[in-house]
């Protein structure tokens, strides 16, 4: 382990100093109260993100997996202000300035809006269907003031880009396919040349075929634009295709952080292991155990002792029912939350791959 | 909200798209009844804007000679069974009926006055501004013509009718937008801010619904100083109608936002920069605009029943003030049942009107729900 690496270690997912960093995210927090009674008296919290850090370079796409109600979503959203966080920091830099958003003024908020954007996972319910598409895409220009005529050439532009009729442009988003929509998502997104894009599952609500279109112009945009990404998934397959780090949540917190070959092909920690199993091999005649995980996933408002995970975990031992593991360097590249990350020999798809693969 | 009323060239086969409103309305014209009412609806307000000038008599004034003078016939064909192609009526003459020792009256054949359109008669000026004394149609010197009969006063109820619907329909909407207002006021920020708002508008909502009606009423009537104007006391009874009212729509209007809120557009022009009020008008309103129609197409005959319902229980609008509701009040005896019947006509007429307003709220409804074909 280098001297550099140790230095950084305090901040679990830190990048090194000098990297070009978009976003630096240090123990953010989400948490829901649990009301209960006529009074509504706070009994307890709902931890959807609890002390989440990461950093996000420039140009980088960042993946977060999870199961459902891992509060994936949940964390890409606070990052961007969609709702305001409990607690922690997410700091933007931009123009050699760096404003923590999570403890933004409304102001300062509206000003550093044209930096960021979302894409969202359910094209059909984005998009406002009382609007033309040249009004949805004009919109976040529009809220800066932009002038009529440069909104104008700017839309079409973008729209161009995302590979959008221009002449359509005019139409309601009834008139257009679910990719079609998708693609108007991403040039409102884009349109006011942002530096972070957080995507909230892009392509889960499309057909197959359309998946590959829009993930494709995702990249083509990303690499023409140097976007940084915050790519929310749940889809492994789609992240190895376009992320290039990996972030594994389970119940709030992030258990794994590494890039994205390495993780796959050798995940550090049982939950991510037991998520690469799940993912479908395109060959009948392997004949792989699939880890079947038991149990329901921990409720984020009474989750377990220890570990988090050591119910479902088949290699749980006694000292994870008591400790939780804090997430520790364990390579170069690569942290995982994990008593026995080192010990452990887990098998990812990666190695599998490799043997049809030459690349990986 | 942008109403889109530009068509847009070169459609999926090469045809024109046709915006909402177009659709909506191919859609509304389809139900008959409803475009009926529309219609009706549309002609009464006009009618009842130049009433003075429609209506053959003033609203006060007397024909001393035909006190509850029933409606004239109509007569195409004369005593000698010649046809006219001009319209004319009888003279009526009061007789005593030796028998029953009631007065009634009974044509004088003998007495013909053709109708005539254009006709001078009482002066009035139209809009309060422009003085005249044409009437739209008339009987010529001598002749009186009681479409609806006149009242225990003599005086013309076809009139009378047309003055009272006016107060009834106009003054109502002052009201009604009164308590559309407040509606979606209370609605809106209960549904859109949440939280302590919410659980205090809820509550005074739930406060409000709580209160038996008619007592409320009442004592809210009392409050209507007596030495006010006849248009004033109206304006008080509607605002008090409204004050009462507004809390259906103001729930309604709260679900809507709390659902749309949470619609992902919504979010998206949050993270856009839009600012709260631009996100209010151009994302929340237009979602549930179609609805407001409906409401408010529904609350007038509501309005207009609730203030008949004050003035025929003397809480509302009192004689010499004119509205459906006070005209009814002369049918609230045995002897008028019986013996002249055609003081019931107003109460026809406030039917009509319910009936044409809830049609037209059906219609609406109808045209702006999307999952109809």
């Amino acid at each position: 382990m280098s001297i550099e690496a140790k230095a950084v270690e305090a901040v679990p997912g830190a990048m090194p100093e000098g990297t070009d960093i978009v976003l630096s995210v240090r123990g953010l927090k989400k948490y829901y109260p649990i009301e209960s009674g006529m009074l509504r008296r706070v009994t307890g919290h709902v931890k959807a993100v609890d002390d989440v850090s990461f950093d996000l370079a420039r140009g980088e796409v960042l993946a977060l997996v999870g199961e459902s109600g891992c509060g994936k979503t949940t964390l890409g959203r606070s990052i961007i202000r969609a709702i305001n966080p409990t607690g922690g920091t997410a700091t933007l830099r931009i123009d050699g300035e760096a404003v923590d958003l999570a403890h933004a003024d409304r102001q300062t908020l509206r000003r550093l809006r044209r930096h960021m954007n979302m894409v969202f996972q359910d094209p059909f319910s984005s998009l406002s269907p009382r609007m033309s598409v040249r009004d949805i895409i004009g919109e976040p220009l529009r809220a800066q003031g932009v002038p009529a005529a440069e909104i104008a050439k700017k839309v079409e532009e973008i729209a161009q880009m995302c590979g959008l009729n221009p002449a359509h442009l005019s139409r309601y988003p009834n008139a257009f396919s679910g990719g079609q929509r998708q693609r108007v998502c991403i040039a409102r997104a884009l349109v006011t040349n942002p530096v972070l894009i957080v995507a909230d599952e892009p392509v889960s609500a499309l057909d197959v075929s359309i998946q590959a279109q829009i993930l494709n112009l995702l990249q083509k945009l990303q690499r023409e634009l140097n976007l940084s990404f915050l790519f929310v998934a749940h889809d492994l397959s789609v992240v190895e295709h376009i992320a290039d780090r990996v972030a594994v949540m389970y119940v709030g917190k992030i258990i794994e952080l590494a890039d994205t070959e390495d993780l796959y092909r050798r995940p550090r920690h049982p939950y991510t292991e037991a998520l690469m199993s799940a993912v479908p091999k395109p060959d009948p005649d392997r004949d792989d155990e699939t880890i079947i995980l038991g149990g329901e996933v921990a409720s984020p408002a009474n989750p377990p002792s220890g570990c988090y995970f050591h119910p479902r975990c088949r290699y749980a031992q006694e000292i994870c029912k008591t400790s939780a593991p804090a997430l520790r360097q364990v390579d170069a590249r690569h942290w995982a939350a994990c008593h026995f990350a080192e010990e452990l020999a887990l098998s990812g798809v990666g190695e599998i791959d490799a043997q049809t693969d030459g690349e990986l | 909200m942008s109403i889109a009323l530009e068509t847009e060239t070169g459609g999926p086969q090469g045809g024109r798209v046709l915006t909402r409103w177009q659709l909506f309305w191919i859609k509304f014209t389809r139900h008959r009844v409803a475009a009926i009412s529309l219609g009706f609806i549309i002609a009464l307000y006009g009618i009842v804007l130049v009433a003075e000038f429609v209506a053959p008599y003033g609203p006060f004034e007397r024909n001393t000679g035909h006190l509850l003078a029933p409606p004239t016939g109509i007569q195409f064909i004369d005593n000698e069974g010649q046809f006219h192609l001009r319209p004319f009526v009888y003279g009526l003459k009061n007789e005593l009926d030796r028998t029953t020792f009631q007065r009634h009256y009974v044509e004088d054949r003998e007495t013909r006055y053709d109708i005539s359109l254009f006709v001078k008669g009482e002066p009035y000026q139209l809009f309060g501004i422009i003085p005249s004394d044409i009437h739209l149609f008339g009987v010529e010197d001598g002749g009186r013509i009681f479409l609806a009969g006149t009242d225990l006063l003599g005086r013309d109820l076809f009139s009378r009718m047309l003055f009272g619907a006016r107060t009834s329909l106009f003054v109502g909407l002052i009201g009604l937008s009164i308590g559309f207002g407040l509606g979606l006021f209370f609605g809106g920020i209960s549904g859109y801010f949440g939280g302590a708002v919410d659980n205090f508008v809820q509550r005074l909502t739930e406060f409000l619904q709580s209160l038996p009606t008619l007592p409320l009423w009442m004592a809210l009537a009392a409050l209507v100083p007596s030495d006010w104007s006849p248009t004033q006391v109206y304006f008080g009874i509607s605002t008090i109608l409204a004050v009462v009212g507004w809390t259906t729509l103001a729930r309604v209007v709260r679900g809507k936002l709390l659902s749309l809120r949470e619609e992902d557009y919504v979010m998206a022009a949050k993270v856009s920069g839009v600012s709260e009020t631009k996100i209010i008008t151009t994302h929340l309103l237009p979602g549930f605009v179609s609805y407001l129609i409906v409401h408010l197409t529904l609350a007038v005959p509501q309005m207009i029943l609730g203030e008949v319902a004050l003035s025929f229980l003397g809480l509302g609008l009192r004689p010499p003030a004119v509205s459906l509701g006070t005209l009814l009040i002369d049918s609230q005896n045995i002897q008028t049942v019986t013996l002249s019947p055609w003081l019931l006509v107003p109460g026809g007429l406030v039917i009509l009107i319910v009936i044409a307003f809830s049609f037209l709220g059906d219609g609406l409804r109808d045209a702006t729900d999307p999952y109809r074909s």
